[in-house]
C-alpha cells in the first residue's frame, strides 16, 4: 500500500510538472551572435538589446500568454562555431526561432543546416546574397551595401556628375562595398576612372589620392571602417582636393566626425535612420520607434548603435509573426514573417514577399552631410 | 608627373620617418640585451593612448605629452622588472617570447581601459597643409620628421659620446666581459627599456593626429618598425632610420606607379631581398664567431 501511495504521489507529482511546463511553456528564441572577437562592435548591442527588450516582453505578460526565453551563444566570429551552435540551438535546445548571426560569414555558412531542420531565421548581417537568391527560411533586416552603394550613386547622378574614383580598404566590407559600385555604375550613367585600394591598418593615403587627384574624377567614393577612412578624408583636405567626397554608412557614427574633425565638412552618406532621429520631420512615422528604442538604449547601456536597432527590428518582427501565427508552429511562423508588411522598424519601413525576405526600399537610408560637426539630412 | 613624383616622396618620407621612430626603439634594446623587442608597438600605442586621455581629462596638450610619456617609461621599467629580470640567463628565443607574451597582455589592457574605439590627438600647430612646390605636407608631419632627426642626433650621441651609452653597448657585445669591468649590466638593461619605451611613447604621441590611435594600433607599427630595424642591420641605430624612410619611400612609390593593392607586397618583397642578399641588413656589422 505504501508503495502503491509512493508511485502515486511520483507519478501525480510528474503529472503536475508536466501540467505546469505546458501552462507556461516559453517560446525559444535561439540567438547566436559575435559579442566577443573583430566583430563585437556589431555583435554586442545586439545581445543587449535582445536581452533588454526580451525582458521587457516578459514584464508585460510575454507573449500569447507564454514567457519567451533567450538561448544564445557567442560566436566570437567563427564561423565554424556559428554552425555548431546552430545545430545545438536546433536539436538539443529545441528553440522556436533564429535570431543572429552576425556577420555575413556566420549567416552564411549556418544556412545550409536552417534550411535542411526547416526553422525560421532572421540574420542581422549585411550583404545581399543572404536573401538573394531567396531561400525558403531565410529572412534579413539590416540594409544591405547594394543600398548604400545605389544611394550614393544615385545622389552623384543628381548631382550632375559621371566620373567617380573609387578608393576602398582591404577589409570584408570594403570589398563587397566595391563590387556593389562596381556593378551598379553603368545602371547610373557612371563611369569609374579610378580604383584604388589601401591597407585598413595603414597611416597614409595621399599617394592613392594623388592618383586619384589626376584621373578627372568628379567625385571620390570611399567605403570602409574603422579609422581608415577618417584618414582619407584627411587626406583628401591635405591635398586640396574639392572634389565631393562619398562615405558608406560603415562610418555613420560620431567617431567619424570626431577623428576627421574639420576636414569632415561637406562629407556626404548614406545613414541609418536611426543616426539623425532627432532631425527626422514630426511626420514620419519612424520617428516615435526610433525615438523610443534610442532613448531605452542609451537610458540602460550609453550610445546607440544602428546595429543594435536591427535586432531590435528582428526580435520585433519575430514576435509579431508568433503573435499572427498563434503559437510557434514553424512554418506557420515563417509564412507570417514573409507575410510581414508596414511594420516601422529602426532600418526603415518593412514590406516582405515571398521575393523579398528584407522588405527594405531605399528610403531606408537617409543621404546625409557632414555640417559644423553633426548630421543633415539632404533628402 | 613630377609633381606627383614629389608628392609619392613627400608621403614617403613622413610615412618612413614613422617606421624609424618605432624601429629606432627596436634597435636599442637589441643593442643592450640582443633581444627583439615585441612589445615596441604596444609602447607606442601607450604613449598614445595615455596622452589622449590625458588631454581629454583636461591636460594641456604639451604635459599631456610628457606625462603620457614617462609613464610608459614606467611602464617599460616595470616590465623589465617583472617579466624579462626574472628570466635573466634564458636563451634569446625565450625573451623574445616573454615580449609577445607583454605584448598581447598590454593590449588587453589597453583594450580595458578605452575599449576598441579609435582616437585622435589634436595636430600640435593646425591642420593648414603647407604647400611644398607641387606636393602639400601637413605641419603635423614636419613635426614628426623634425623629433625623428632631434632623436636620431641624441641616440647617436648617447651612445658615442657617454659612458652610459657606451657601457649599453658593451654590455650586447659581451655581457659577463661587461660585468666584468664594472658595468652593472641589471641597471643597463633597465635603462635601455626605460629609454626605448620613452621613445615608442613619443613615437606614439606624435603620430597619433595623423594616424589616430586604438588599442591594437601598435600591431601593425610595430611590424613595420621591426621591418625597418632589420632591414638597416638591427642594433644599428642609424640603420633602423634608413631602413624605415627606404621602407616608407617604397611603399609611397609601389603604390603610386605600380599598384595601390600591392603596397605592402612590395615593401615586404623588398625586406625579403635585402635579408637574402645582406642577412645582416643594408647597414648592419657582419659579426664573425671567435672560436
Amino acid at each position: 500500500m505504501r508503495r502503491l501511495l509512493k508511485v502515486f504521489g511520483v507519478v501525480s507529482l510528474l503529472l503536475a510538472g508536466i501540467g505546469l511546463a505546458h501552462a507556461a511553456d516559453p517560446i525559444k528564441i535561439g540567438s547566436f551572435l559575435t559579442v566577443t572577437g573583430p566583430a563585437s562592435f556589431l555583435g554586442d548591442p545586439e545581445l543587449k538589446t535582445l536581452q533588454m527588450y526580451i525582458e521587457d516582453l516578459n514584464a508585460k505578460g510575454g507573449v500569447n500568454g507564454r514567457k519567451i526565453e533567450l538561448i544564445h551563444y557567442d560566436t566570437g566570429g567563427n564561423t565554424k562555431d556559428a554552425v555548431n551552435f546552430v545545430k545545438r540551438l536546433i536539436k538539443s535546445d529545441n528553440v522556436d526561432v533564429l535570431i543572429g548571426g552576425t556577420t555575413t560569414g556566420d549567416t552564411m555558412a549556418v544556412i545550409p543546416n536552417v534550411e535542411k531542420e526547416g526553422i525560421p531565421f532572421i540574420s542581422l548581417a549585411g550583404a545581399v546574397e543572404i536573401i538573394e537568391p531567396v531561400k525558403k527560411w531565410v529572412f534579413k533586416v539590416p540594409h544591405t551595401d547594394r543600398m548604400a552603394a545605389a544611394k550614393i550613386l544615385g545622389d552623384i547622378r543628381k548631382r550632375g556628375l559621371s566620373k567617380v574614383a573609387l578608393i576602398t580598404g582591404d577589409g570584408g566590407f570594403d570589398k563587397s562595398g566595391r563590387t556593389q559600385v562596381l556593378e551598379l555604375a553603368p545602371n547610373y550613367g557612371i563611369t569609374l576612372v579610378a580604383d584604388e585600394s589601401y591597407g585598413n591598418k595603414d597611416t597614409d593615403m595621399t599617394t592613392q589620392l594623388t592618383k586619384i587627384r589626376s584621373s578627372g574624377a568628379e567625385a571620390i567614393i570611399n567605403f570602409g571602417l574603422g579609422q581608415a577612412p577618417a584618414i582619407v578624408t584627411k587626406n583628401v583636405k591635405q591635398l586640396g582636393i574639392t572634389l565631393p567626397l562619398y562615405q558608406s554608412h560603415g562610418v555613420a557614427s560620431q567617431t567619424f566626425i570626431d577623428l576627421a574633425g574639420a576636414a569632415a565638412e561637406g562629407v556626404r552618406l548614406p545613414a541609418a535612420a536611426l543616426v539623425v532621429a532627432e532631425q527626422l520631420p514630426n511626420t514620419d512615422p519612424q520617428k516615435p520607434v526610433l525615438l523610443a528604442y534610442k532613448n531605452k538604449y542609451e537610458a540602460k547601456y550609453g550610445p546607440v548603435s544602428t546595429f543594435g536597432g536591427h535586432a531590435y527590428d528582428g526580435l520585433m518582427i519575430t514576435v509579431a509573426a508568433i503573435q499572427r501565427a498563434g503559437g510557434t508552429d514553424k512554418a506557420k511562423v515563417r509564412d507570417e514573417i514573409e507575410k510581414t508588411s508596414g511594420f516601422i522598424g529602426t532600418a526603415g519601413v518593412f514590406n516582405m514577399s515571398p521575393e523579398d525576405h528584407m522588405g527594405l526600399n531605399l528610403d531606408a537610408f537617409k543621404l546625409v552631410e557632414i555640417h559644423n560637426g553633426t548630421w543633415k539630412i539632404i533628402e | 608627373m613630377p609633381e606627383q613624383l614629389f608628392q609619392f616622396l613627400v608621403t614617403g618620407i613622413t610615412v618612413g620617418s614613422l617606421y624609424a621612430l618605432v624601429g629606432l626603439g627596436f634597435a636599442l634594446i637589441y643593442n643592450a640585451s640582443d633581444v627583439v623587442n615585441f612589445a615596441q608597438g604596444e609602447f607606442v600605442m601607450l604613449g598614445a593612448m595615455a596622452a589622449i586621455a590625458l588631454q581629454n581629462a583636461g591636460f594641456p596638450l604639451f604635459l599631456a605629452a610628457i606625462v603620457a610619456t614617462l609613464l610608459t617609461v614606467g611602464v617599460g621599467l616595470l616590465l623589465e622588472r617583472f617579466a624579462i629580470e626574472p628570466a635573466v640567463g634564458a636563451s634569446v628565443v625565450s625573451t623574445i617570447i616573454i615580449t609577445i607574451g607583454a605584448a598581447i597582455f598590454l593590449r588587453g589592457v589597453a583594450l580595458l581601459l578605452w575599449g576598441k574605439d579609435f582616437y585622435a590627438l589634436p595636430p600640435f600647430s593646425g591642420d593648414t597643409p603647407i604647400q611644398l612646390g607641387g606636393a602639400t605636407v601637413l605641419p603635423q608631419s614636419l613635426w614628426v620628421l623634425g623629433v625623428t632627426v632631434v632623436l636620431v642626433l641624441l641616440v647617436r650621441a648617447f651612445f658615442n659620446r657617454t659612458l652610459p651609452g657606451k657601457a649599453l653597448l658593451a654590455c650586447s657585445y659581451n655581457r659577463v666581459a661587461a660585468q666584468a669591468v664594472g658595468i652593472n649590466v641589471k641597471v643597463m638593461l633597465r635603462l635601455a627599456y626605460g629609454l626605448s619605451a620613452g621613445l615608442g611613447a613619443l613615437a606614439g604621441i606624435l603620430i597619433a593626429p595623423i594616424t589616430f590611435s586604438s588599442y591594437e594600433a601598435g600591431v601593425m607599427l610595430g611590424l613595420k618598425g621591426f621591418s625597418a630595424a632589420i632591414v638597416g642591420g638591427i642594433g644599428n641605430p642609424m640603420g633602423a632610420v634608413a631602413g624605415g624612410l627606404l621602407l616608407g619611400v617604397l611603399e609611397a612609390l609601389g603604390a603610386g606607379f605600380i599598384s595601390s593593392g600591392y603596397k605592402d607586397a612590395i615593401a615586404f618583397l623588398f625586406v625579403l631581398m635585402v635579408l637574402f642578399f645582406e642577412p645582416t641588413g643594408l647597414f648592419g656589422h657582419k659579426s664573425a664567431e671567435r672560436v
